[in-house]
């Protein structure tokens, strides 16, 4: 069944264009993710899908709801994390908590359920203003408050954006416990290695989806040769790669550089090419999510 | 239901912004005791030096007229009009009273004698006053002085300072006997009270919830656009009353100025308007993207709309173009009102008028702020 679908969407601000013909459908209780460095227009997107934005043309449904003809139908049945934290800072974690669900017409008590497992991580802090929580706490506080009237349809807007490693997992977690309840999720990340915790994942780059697939197809559909390489002058290795005619693309990628050639490269004959002082020690890898992304980028 | 939800939230979060409880305790304590004793148009203690070129019983007479008139500060008498003038021109006085040699004898033999004052202007009201201060002053030096000779006065060579009137007006000051500016000034004075304090913290409201990003949050519930504003605008009405109320006690056991008319009457109005006011606030609030435009927006009306009320410089007096703009200015019904209740004992039905233009303001600006919270871009 699907649950969102938009078609042509674009969005522009004055002669930036934020979005470009976007086309996408998710299925109920899919966790789908948007992943695309900063700038990309993910922000522009959800707040579309959460009816906060008019896009210029297109249209956008959301459990069978146009976004724009029937918002206040919507309003009802989604829960919105914005990127930036939007709790009310001066109220403690439980007035926060409660002033949601009555908003929405409902009461902690009646959904409590849907968000126990989180909250009970809370549960100590309840009486703590919300500005006093650490970052990891706040993000939890915001998903439990956009859980708590029982969404349909659950938007995060990098929801993990500077949380710690640690409670970044916890959250992605809880994610999929919600998705076991039959939850929507549309979450998006700057991460590209949460992009192998969602069903499927969406790569954005300037307004445009550059491919929709499954984390899994996308690395298998990767056809190229990828090999990493590592020594102490990745500078002067990086300017090499670049320069040579076989070579499609070459970017650092942590403490390595990752070399993209066309399918059937030998990679034995690449150590006589190389100038070094140090030692190059060079293996063929397999693609992540993000060589994909830099693949499809190229393109 | 959701109105009581948010209403709560708003009372929560007031009550935990301790610079705004302040505030509102404060400010209006503030405003009474200090401003009705600054803000004032009749001139007191105008120094005066005075020229004494007569030397004589009368002259004599006349500087002690002067100096008890209550008006005046004698700063000293001065050998000759050109050191008054100096003094005059280094701030050291404001004014000079030159009484001619044969002054006495003109007023014996003459029926009247002229006498020069020179005022320092520069202050417009202060010279104006204090040069007819002077006036009165001197027609009534005469009139004793004639009436203590038992001769009548006459002779067209008077000066015109010292001109008496020949026709006797007496006047009397209605609604305030004693015309105690203080008086005038605190009707008023609630006011600038409710408008500060219902005017601006609603303009910083919204706006502030834009800044942290909280009104997302908001807008993506089905909370409708009417709920939200007043649950905005019920915080500042409440707080707006208890404010004005403590503010007329404080008149009352402080400068022991009552309402002559009816409180309800008053209580009626206060509710119309501060609803305008802060209607208006959220209205600024709505388009403003930060803090401080709404505080620049704010400060510019507020401004014109205080300087364009009556509070301080009567309407009547203003240019007709300017009058004209009085009437979109809500402030002017509202001190209309206060003045009208307070020192005239105006009933309901004399402020008819008043009631309909309050009215016209709170459902237009109200219908305003609702209008004008976007909860989509």
């Amino acid at each position: 069944m699907i649950e969102i679908s938009a078609y042509g969407v674009s969005k522009s601000y004055g002669r930036t264009k934020a979005l470009d013909n976007i086309c996408f459908e998710t299925e109920k209780g899919e966790i789908f993710g948007i992943i695309g460095p900063d700038g990309a227009g993910k922000t522009t997107l959800f707040r579309i899908m959460t009816t906060l934005m008019l896009a210029d043309s297109g249209t956008v449904t959301v459990a069978g709801y146009d976004v724009v003809k029937d918002f206040s139908e919507i309003r009802r049945i989604i829960g919105y994390m914005p990127g930036r934290f939007s709790l009310y800072k001066d109220l403690s974690v439980e007035e926060n908590l409660s002033f949601f669900a009555s908003v929405f017409g409902t009461t902690v008590e009646e959904n409590y359920h849907l968000v126990a497992d989180i909250y009970r991580q809370l549960e100590p802090f309840k009486k703590r203003r919300a500005d006093a929580l650490s970052g990891g706490m706040k993000q939890k506080l915001a998903l439990c408050c956009a859980m708590i009237h029982k969404p349909r349809v659950l938007f995060l807007d990098e929801p993990t954006t500077g949380v710690d490693p640690v409670s970044r997992k916890e959250f992605w977690n809880m994610l999929s416990r919600l998705k076991n309840q039959g939850v929507t999720i549309i979450v998006s990340t700057p991460y590209m290695d949460e992009a192998g915790m969602c069903d499927r994942i969406a790569l954005i780059m300037n307004g445009r989806f550059l491919k929709i697939e499954t984390p899994s197809n996308m690395l298998e559909q990767y056809d190229r040769t990828l090999f990493s390489v590592r020594s102490d002058n990745n500078a002067s290795l990086l300017r090499q790669f670049r320069g040579m005619p076989d070579i499609k693309s070459c970017y650092p990628f942590g403490e390595t550089l990752h070399v993209v050639a066309d399918k059937g490269f030998d990679i034995s004959s690449l150590h006589s090419r190389l100038v070094s002082s140090s030692p190059v020690l060079i293996e063929g890898i397999r693609p992540t999510i993000e060589d994909c992304f830099m693949e499809l980028n190229e393109k | 239901m959701a109105l009581g939800f948010l209403l709560a939230k708003e009372f929560k979060q007031f009550i935990r912004t301790p610079i705004f409880v302040g505030l509102t305790l404060v400010f209006p304590a503030a405003i009474m005791l200090v401003i009705p004793w600054i803000v004032r148009m009749d001139i007191k203690n105008i120094s005066v030096v005075v020229v004494d070129n007569d030397r004589s019983a009368a002259s004599s007479d006349f500087i002690g007229a002067v100096g008890s008139s209550g008006y005046f500060i004698m700063d000293g008498l001065v050998p000759d009009y050109d050191e008054a003038l100096q003094q005059v021109e280094l701030s050291l006085t404001d004014a000079v009273i030159v009484i001619p040699d044969g002054f006495e004898k003109g007023l014996l033999f003459n029926g009247g004698a002229p006498v020069q004052v020179s005022i320092n202007a520069v202050n417009e009201t202060r010279g104006t006053l204090g040069a007819s201060y002077l006036g009165a002053i001197c027609a009534a030096f005469s009139e004793d002085f004639y009436a203590l000779r038992g001769i009548a006065a006459g002779g067209e060579d008077v000066h015109a300072a010292g001109m008496r009137p020949s026709v006797e007006v007496s006047v009397q000051n209605r609604y305030n006997p004693m015309m105690d500016y203080k008086w005038f000034m605190i009707p008023g004075l609630f006011v600038i009270i409710i408008v500060m304090l219902c005017g601006f913290l609603p303009a910083l409201n919204i706006v502030g919830e834009k800044e942290k990003g909280t009104i997302e949050q908001i807008n993506i519930t089905p909370v409708s656009k009417p709920v939200f504003i007043l649950s905005k605008m019920i915080p500042y009405w409440i707080m707006g009353v208890g404010v004005l109320a403590v503010s007329m006690v404080l008149a009352y056991v402080i400068y022991g100025l009552a309402p002559l008319g009816s409180l309800l009457v008053i209580a009626a109005f206060s509710v119309i308007f501060i609803f305008s006011v802060s209607a208006f606030g959220l209205v600024v609030s709505n388009y403003s993207n930060n803090t401080q435009q709404a505080m620049f927006v704010m400060f510019f009306f507020i401004l014109v709309f205080l300087l364009m009320s009556g509070l301080l410089t009567p309407i009547e007096s203003m240019p007709g173009w300017i009058q004209a703009i009085t009437y979109v200015n809500p402030l002017r019904y509202y001190i209309e009102v206060m003045r009208g209740v307070y020192l005239k004992g105006a009933s309901f039905m004399d402020l008819l008028p008043q009631f309909w233009a309050l009215m016209a303001f709170a459902v237009a600006l109200g219908s305003w702020a609702v209008v004008s919270y976007k909860k989509q871009s």
